[in-house]
């Protein structure tokens, strides 16, 4: 059946993915790398686009592109309709009540989450105000809060990560108590390890506290109800989730965002501007300055329809027999060779593989790899606190997307069987 | 995998497996300086000590890739007792032998923590009577093929170069 756009083959329906149909949807699988086809796992770090995505983006900028917000000519209109529809759907996608306001367009996960430190923080957070984080985080949610730190002298409490990849939530209720806000991900990029949200955000409202997740890894791979998780903010990114790079999105509840100062100033984001002041728009525009990546938008509401139409339901159980394949062959073929970090397969553990192979450098894994059009990424995936508790300096890390198959997983362990013969 | 045997050729790997003039001296007296390569988290630990216009010992520390490893062990084993001028125009050299790839990368690909990189694009390309004296750093030409690892194989030679500049303004 073709898609939407004609373009697709997916068909939406009961039983298992079938990831045959899937790959045809996607071009640059079609790609060779050094005469061999390229078997991408590198999906944590950003995914590949089917062709809807790159065709809805390429009909918007072919037949519609103008400017979002106060245009009245045909096309204007349209591409305003065009960007708050997509705001919409995402909305949906994620179990969003009013879309409408609590939808904030970024530019990527880590922008949405700078906006929560940079216009909830400084208007919440004081000299000892304490924040929740966990040892898992990336990056991105980690420098936002010490940037606070350093600024405001807040203090930071790191929920530690067990010998098993998972998180300790034994004494959570001590650690967020008298706590503001709790911020942790959903899913580890690192460690695949899917955090138990639910039972964190209750704990962390029970405190008093606000709960902010970050879904970068999530979203696109599990299913997400922001209402059944209890969660008042989240933070995801349209390049991992089958859509462009160039726009993230921040959810939150709209009761939040009606208290929120904005955050970065411009047009768009007023109602008013004299010479001595300025009057905010409401939610969302108020967080949105500037001309908007409207392409990026209508890219990532493809996304969401394609994501939507495979099932993300599906989509998980695919990924889950996926790992438990790997994670299985894996142990079979190369033994203690082989260590993967984090939870063994199973209903907590995402798609995410970072492998320490003997005592090859990841960098000179992922270089062996490559010659086997493998793609892995080496390195600290911006998550150092985490590697220096796990105890390495770096990991080759192979992530999967509903594209992967069986097959990928045979030839990263060829891959590897090839590394330690050259590294003896 | 012809590509991979001339990246990874035996006397890098023999480096790799067992670094010369591996750990730190006291400092002070010698000088200890630092490097990063901030994209894969690789760190190189050089300590130098310098005596009558002599590099009279080096010793590497660190962790990092089997490109980086070796280049900074075969680095301390070429520079180790050499006269100060020699040592300049051994860097110069080798990263001559890099530079060519180097230059076309993006701006901060090159670039190392102490960003002492900005002279690597502009190094001459070394003829080829001075290609021959690197003798077994000849053996990382073959990384110029594989542009990303560049910075790897020359984190310690920029780092080496930082602590020489340290000691010579100190000096002046």
């Amino acid at each position: 059946m073709a898609g939407p756009d004609g373009g697709d083959t997916l068909t939406a329906g009961a039983g298992p993915l079938d990831v045959e149909v899937v790959r045809k949807d996607f071009p640059l699988l079609g790609r060779l790398v050094h005469d061999r086809p390229i078997v991408y796992l590198d999906s944590a770090s950003t995914s590949l686009q089917p062709r809807s995505v790159l065709g809805a983006m390429e009909r918007y900028y072919e037949t519609t592109h103008a400017n979002v917000h106060r245009g009245v000519f045909a096309t204007a209109e349209e591409s305003t309709r065009l960007y708050e529809e997509a705001r919409a759907s995402v909305g949906r996608f994620i179990g969003s009540k009013d879309p409408t306001r609590e939808v904030i367009f970024t530019k990527n996960t880590t922008e949405s989450l700078n906006l929560i430190a940079h216009s909830w923080g400084r208007s919440n957070l004081g000299e000892g105000d304490i924040v929740v984080l966990s040892e898992m985080e990336h990056h991105a949610n980690i420098v936002p809060w010490l940037i606070l730190a350093e600024e405001r002298g807040i203090e930071l409490r790191y929920i530690p990560v067990g010998p098993d990849g998972r998180l300790e939530l034994d004494d959570l209720d001590a650690r967020v108590s008298g706590a503001k806000l709790v911020s942790v991900s959903a899913m580890s990029n690192v460690l695949g390890t899917i955090n138990p949200l639910r039972l964190i955000a209750e704990m962390a409202h029970r405190a008093g506290a606000l709960i902010a997740v970050d879904g970068a890894q999530s979203v696109p791979h599990l299913p997400t109800d922001v209402g059944a998780l209890g969660i008042d903010f989240l933070a995801f990114s349209a390049h991992k989730m089958l859509g462009p790079t160039g726009i993230g999105v921040l959810w939150a509840r709209s009761a939040l965002l009606d208290e929120m100062p904005p955050f970065l100033g411009g047009g768009g984001m007023i109602l008013d501007v004299k010479l001595d002041r300025f009057l905010a728009a409401e939610s969302p525009h108020r967080f949105e300055a500037g001309t908007p990546p409207i392409a990026e938008a209508v890219g990532l509401s493809a996304a969401v329809e394609y994501l939507g139409a495979v099932g993300m339901d599906r989509i998980r159980a695919h990924e889950l027999a996926l790992t438990g394949y790997a994670l299985d062959t894996l142990a079979e073929r190369l033994g203690t060779d082989c260590r993967v970090f984090g939870p063994p397969a199973g209903e907590d553990r995402g798609g995410v593989l970072s492998l320490a192979f003997r005592d090859v450098h990841a960098h000179d894994l992922a270089q062996v790899l490559d010659q086997f059009a493998v793609c892995v990424r080496p390195g600290h995936h911006c998550a150092k606190p985490l590697m220096r508790k796990l105890g390495v300096s770096a990991t080759a890390r192979a992530s999967f997307g509903l594209y992967n198959d069986e097959h990928d997983v045979d030839v990263l362990i060829e891959g590897l069987i090839e590394a330690g013969r050259l590294f003896g | 995998m012809p590509d991979l045997e001339e990246l990874y050729r035996e006397v890098i790997l023999d480096h790799y497996r067992s670094p010369r003039n591996s750990g730190e001296l006291d400092s002070p007296p010698a000088h200890r300086v630092e490097g990063f390569n901030p994209l894969c988290g690789d760190e190189v630990v050089v300590t130098l000590l310098v005596e009558d216009g002599t590099l009279a010992d080096i010793k590497i520390g660190g962790t990092g890739c089997s490109i980086s490893q070796s280049s900074a062990s075969l680095m301390s084993a070429a520079v180790k007792g050499k006269r100060l001028d020699d040592v300049y125009r051994l860097i110069k050299t080798f990263k001559g032998m890099m530079s060519v790839h180097e230059s076309t990368l993006g701006p901060n690909d090159g670039l190392t923590g102490n960003g002492t990189d900005e002279d690597a694009g502009a190094a001459d390309e070394p003829e080829a009577a001075d290609l021959s004296k690197l003798g077994e750093l000849a053996a990382l030409q073959g990384v110029v093929k594989f542009p990303v690892r560049i910075k790897c194989a020359t984190l310690s030679w920029n780092t080496l170069a930082q602590g020489l500049d340290d000691l010579e303004s100190a000096a002046n």
